[in-house]
């Protein structure tokens, strides 16, 4: 199971926060084929957000054929974004904590990292192409 | 989707003055709904009249296709700005009342919304902070399980933490039985997390209601050169500088020459406020 934490002064709507996160923890494994989502009242419990928008986030997760609504039982992943490639262990991710582990010890701090990453990311991956 | 309180032509005045001129829009069920505007703006008389206090003058107000008919509609809970309560009674009496003169009553609901506030049961009414009391009438008109909730000012008194644990227990009725809620407030930021629907009340009129998301979709926030600004359509409020103008349209387009994008909601009300007071 996993927690949405909504950041309601982020700027980005609430129901796309709750779709992003959960295609995040689709991609790193963290939910698998069978996982339930939470239910709106537990998310409702958890971060006081309306109901109406996580249910709107899982209609659209659901349109993506990412999750099914079960009546009566909650809503279940149906599909997993994890490659080999993203899950824990995996080549490329060991050598971005190694990378990490070198820009730690570089002295960059947290911002240096993400701008660093974020800088080199829009040069290999233009915005326009795929999303998120 | 079938709508859980309605008004058409909806008009009331007092001694000759309109309050609510010419009212129209319709809150569909399972809606949370914010109902904002200035003070003054009619927010309190249209929930009095939804909730059968008061009688339109003319027009009409449904309430689940219905027109009150001078008493509360059976499905309907609501909390009055001044929070009517009995200060000599304990909160455990007030309950009891509540108990009394409702044919469905949830008393466990109405215990635990107290207990989750912390308010004593054994406490007098009148010994209660604003904030306390304001949870005191949440419960009661909780207890009432309603299908559609009216919240006078819910979170005006109560601090961050209360209004925090308020909301959240009323999102709580909303996922559990699909209750329609509108609340009130002259403050957006009370509501805008929360809410999908908005009834934008300025001067006894709706001046704009209907879905957030697609309101928001339905405008733009345009950057661009002043020079040009009176060539641009559907503006509904401007500001400008020597050289630059920035516009609040209704519409989708961006014009040649101007940056362009959704206005936040807090962006869109003022924009409206602002637009009403240049008038």
């Amino acid at each position: 199971m996993i927690e949405y934490r909504i950041d309601k002064r982020s700027g980005v709507a609430t129901y796309m926060q709750i779709i992003q996160q959960t295609r995040q923890a689709l991609r790193l494994g963290l939910l698998v084929p069978g996982d339930r989502l939470p239910t709106a009242r537990e998310v409702v419990e958890a971060t006081a957000v309306n109901p109406n928008t996580v249910l709107k986030a899982y209609r659209e997760l659901e349109r993506e054929g990412l999750v099914e609504a079960k009546r009566g039982l909650g809503t279940f992943v149906r599909r997993s974004l994890a490659t080999a490639q993203t899950a824990p262990g995996s080549p490329l991710r060991l050598e971005l904590a190694a990378w990490m582990d070198r820009a730690h010890h570089a002295g960059l701090s947290r911002e240096d990292v993400d701008a660093l990453y974020g800088d080199v990311r829009e040069e290999r991956y233009p915005t326009g192409e795929g999303q998120f | 989707m079938d709508s859980a309180l309605s008004a058409h032509r909806l008009v009331k005045s007092y001694r000759g003055k309109r309050a609510l001129d010419g009212c129209e829009f319709a809150v569909p069920e399972g809606a949370v709904t914010a109902l904002v505007g200035p003070n003054g703006a009619g927010k309190s008389t249209l929930l009095a009249l939804a909730a059968g206090l008061l009688k339109p003058s003319s027009g009409e107000l449904r309430v689940f296709g219905e027109r009150p008919t001078g008493r509360t509609h059976p499905q309907v809970g609501y909390l009055a700005q001044n929070r009517p309560l009995y200060g000599r009674l304990t909160v455990a009496e007030t309950l009891r009342l509540g108990r009394a003169f409702n044919q469905r009553w949830a008393q466990r609901r109405a215990v635990q919304v107290l207990d989750q506030a912390e308010v004593p049961l054994d406490a007098r009414v009148h010994t209660l902070s604003e904030g306390a009391r304001t949870q005191v009438g949440i419960a009661l008109a909780l207890g009432r399980e309603p299908d559609l909730l009216l919240l006078d000012e819910p979170l005006s008194a109560l601090d961050p933490l209360a209004r925090d644990e308020t909301l959240r227990l009323l999102m709580g009725e909303v996922a559990d039985r699909g209750m329609t809620l509108v609340m009130s407030s002259h403050l957006l930021s009370d509501l805008h997390d929360v809410c999908d629907h908005l009834v934008l009340l300025i001067g006894g009129a709706v001046r704009l209601t209907g879905p957030i998301e697609d309101l928001l979709a339905e405008h733009r926030v345009l950057v661009g050169p002043a020079s040009r600004a009176a060539s641009v359509d559907g503006v509904v409020q401007a500001s400008s500088t020597e050289r630059q103008a920035t516009l609040l349209v209704r519409g989708e387009s961006v014009p040649e020459g101007w940056a362009g994008e959704q206005p936040t909601l807090e962006a869109l009300v003022l924009g409206y406020l602002r637009a009403a007071r240049a008038r």
